[in-house]
C-alpha cells in the first residue's frame, strides 16, 4: 500500500490525514495533520496500529457489580480480543484505588491492566 | 444541614463539581451540592472509555478517572454534598425543596443557585417508530449503565438506531463483551458523533453504518425479534423497495439528548427552544436573578472538558453574585443565530461583565464545506472566519475581544454561515 487516507483519532478533532510511503527515515510522510500526534498516528497505523483498551471486570463487596479498568498503555489492535479474554478472568474485591495494577504484562505486551476508579466497600 | 446556604448547586456531574469547586475557590464558604444518584460524578461514572481530559488536563483519561480528580478536589476543599437526594422544586426566590429517605422533606434558602442537572436521552416515544412494544429496546445510555456498572448484558444480537457518540461507544463496548452488533442506522446522511468514534468504534470492528436509513418497523411479542430498516429520501421519508429485515434481540436508541429543565421551568426561567436550555448571559446567569446554569442543562456539549470550563465560569459568576460584585445591568447586546446556525450561547452579553474576551459557542444546522462564518456587530461585519468543514455534531466557538464591543454602542451580535457566492 503506497498511500492511505485515514482519520486521526489521537484527539476528538479527528483530522483527515493521508499517509504516503517514501524514502525518509520513518518510511512515510503524513499530510493533513494539525499537530505532531497526527504524524505519529499515521505512521503507526501503517506499521503497528495500537489502541488503549477500556473495559470492566467483576467486582465484589461493593455497591456496584463492575469495576472499570484500562490498559496503562496502548496495545496492538490485533491483540484486543486476546486481551479481553484475559481481562475477563479478573475478579476484584473492593476497596480498590484508581491506578492499582490488576494484571501485569497482559498477553506478553509489557502493558499492565489498571483500575480506572477508586471504589469503597459496600456498607 | 443548615437551612440557608450561599450557593446551592443542583447536580454533581462534571458541571456541578466544577461549579462548586470554583465557587469555593472564589471565597464562598457555604456551598452545598445536591445529587440524586448514590455517588458523585454523574454520567462520567458509566463512561468508562478514554478521551476525557485531553483539553483540560492535557492527558487522556477515562470518565471515572476524570470525575475522580474533581471529586478529590471537592473533598479536599470540604464542600458539603448530599447524595441520593432529589430536588423536587425550585422557586425564583431561590428556595430549594428536596427529599431523601433519611431526612425526608427539606427546604433550603440559597443566595445563589447553579443549575447543573445535565440532560437525558430521547426515547422511543419521541420517535414514533411503528410496531409492537416488546422488551429489548433501550436507550444507549441505559444500556451503558447496565453493562459498565450494574453488570448486565442487554442482549446478544444488537441493532443501534442513531449514530450519536453514546451509540457508537456502545457498539464497540457490546462487541468487546461478546455481543454481535449488526448495524448502526442513521437517518441523516452524516453521523452526529465525533469522527474519531466512527473510526475506533465502528471501522475497527467492522460494524456497518447505514447512513440515510431508518427503522420502519419493530417486531416481537415478549422480546424483540427483529427490525425492518429502509433507506430514506431527501425528505427523510422511507423509500419502499429498499426495506430489509435484521433479526435481533436488542435495539439501542442513540437519538439525541434533551437538557433536563423541569426545575428551571418551575423557577420561571425562560428556555431557548433551539437549545432546550435556559437563556443565559455571558456570566451564565439565567433570566432569574441569582440563578446560574452550566453544562448540558444549558446546551448539549461535545466534550466533558468543555462542560468543566463553562461550569467554572458559572461557579465564579455565582460567587461574584453572592459577594454583590456582579454588575446588575440587565440590558445588553443580544446574540443572534443567523442563517446556517442553529443556536449561539450565550444569548445576551452585558459588556460590563466581560474581562478580556467573549466566547461564543454554536452549532450549525447542516454539513458545510469550505465556508466562511461571519460575525456581525449590528450590520457591520466584524470577522470572517474560514472553515474547512462545519458539522452539526461538533460545536464551533469564536472568541471576540471585549474591547471590540466596549468602544461601540452595539445592540446585537449575529453569527451566520456565508451564502454561496457572497
Amino acid at each position: 500500500m503506497e498511500r492511505r487516507k485515514m482519520i486521526c483519532i489521537s484527539c476528538p478533532l479527528g483530522c483527515n490525514i493521508e499517509v504516503f510511503k517514501d524514502e525518509s527515515v520513518s518510511g512515510f510522510s503524513v499530510s493533513g495533520n494539525k499537530c505532531k500526534l497526527g504524524k505519529e498516528y499515521g505512521i503507526k497505523e501503517m506499521t503497528n496500529p495500537t489502541r488503549l483498551l477500556t473495559t470492566t471486570v467483576k467486582l465484589k463487596n461493593s455497591h456496584l457489580k463492575r469495576l472499570p479498568v484500562r490498559t496503562d498503555l496502548p496495545i496492538p489492535k490485533a491483540l484486543i480480543k486476546t486481551c479481553m479474554r484475559e481481562i475477563n478472568r479478573i475478579e476484584v474485591c473492593a476497596p480498590v484505588k484508581a491506578g492499582m495494577i490488576l494484571l501485569k504484562n497482559i498477553s506478553d505486551t509489557g502493558v499492565n491492566v489498571i483500575s480506572s476508579r477508586s471504589i469503597g466497600q459496600s456498607q | 444541614m443548615q437551612a440557608e446556604y450561599d450557593i446551592v448547586v443542583i447536580g454533581a456531574g462534571p458541571a456541578g463539581l466544577a461549579a462548586a469547586i470554583e465557587a469555593k475557590k472564589n471565597g464562598i464558604e457555604s456551598v452545598l451540592i445536591v445529587e440524586r444518584d448514590r455517588e458523585l460524578g454523574g454520567i462520567l461514572q458509566q463512561c468508562i472509555h478514554n478521551g476525557f481530559g485531553l483539553h483540560y488536563f492535557k492527558e487522556e483519561l477515562t470518565g471515572p478517572e476524570y470525575a475522580e480528580r474533581f471529586i478529590n478536589e471537592l473533598i479536599e476543599l470540604r464542600i458539603e454534598y448530599k447524595l441520593e437526594t432529589m430536588v423536587i422544586d425550585l422557586t425564583k426566590d431561590r428556595v430549594v425543596t428536596m427529599v431523601n429517605s433519611r431526612d425526608g422533606l427539606m427546604t433550603v434558602q440559597a443566595r445563589a443557585i447553579v443549575l447543573a442537572m445535565g440532560c437525558r436521552e430521547r426515547t422511543r416515544g419521541a420517535l414514533n417508530i411503528p410496531g409492537t412494544r416488546p422488551s429489548g429496546i433501550f436507550t444507549a445510555g441505559t444500556a451503558q449503565r447496565f453493562v459498565n456498572m450494574e453488570g448486565y448484558m442487554p442482549g446478544k444480537r444488537v441493532v443501534i438506531l442513531g449514530s450519536g457518540d453514546i451509540g457508537l461507544i456502545m457498539a464497540r463496548r457490546l462487541t468487546l463483551e461478546g455481543a454481535k452488533v449488526l448495524a448502526v442506522v442513521e437517518l441523516l446522511p452524516f453521523s452526529s458523533g465525533l469522527t474519531r468514534n466512527i473510526v475506533q468504534c465502528l471501522e475497527d470492528f467492522g460494524i456497518p453504518l447505514y447512513l440515510s436509513h431508518t427503522i420502519t418497523r419493530i417486531e416481537g411479542k415478549k422480546r424483540l425479534e427483529g427490525v425492518y430498516i429502509a433507506g430514506v429520501d431527501v425528505n427523510r421519508q422511507p423509500v419502499e423497495d429498499t426495506e430489509f429485515y435484521i433479526e435481533c434481540d436488542t435495539l439501542l436508541l442513540s437519538v439525541g439528548l434533551i437538557p433536563e429543565n423541569e426545575l428551571s421551568k418551575a423557577a420561571d426561567i425562560k428556555i431557548d427552544p433551539a437549545t432546550k436550555g435556559p437563556i443565559v448571559n455571558e456570566s451564565l446567569e439565567t433570566g432569574v436573578d441569582g440563578i446560574f446554569a452550566c453544562g448540558n442543562v444549558v446546551h448539549v456539549h461535545d466534550l466533558a472538558d468543555y462542560v468543566t470550563l463553562e461550569a467554572q465560569r458559572a461557579g465564579a459568576s455565582a460567587a461574584q453574585y453572592v459577594k454583590e460584585l456582579l454588575p446588575r445591568k440587565r440590558t445588553g447586546i443580544s446574540v443572534r443565530a443567523g442563517q446556517g446556525i442553529r443556536y449561539v450561547v450565550p444569548h445576551f452579553v452585558n459588556v460590563d461583565n466581560l474581562k478580556d474576551t467573549l466566547e461564543l459557542f454554536m452549532r450549525v444546522d447542516d454539513v458545510y464545506k469550505e465556508k466562511n462564518v461571519i460575525v456581525k456587530l449590528d450590520d457591520e461585519v466584524l470577522a470572517t472566519i474560514k472553515k474547512k468543514r462545519l458539522v452539526p455534531g461538533e460545536i464551533e466557538h469564536i472568541k471576540i475581544k471585549a474591547k471590540m464591543l466596549k468602544d461601540k454602542a452595539v445592540s446585537s451580535i449575529t453569527v451566520e454561515v456565508q451564502k454561496e457566492g457572497a
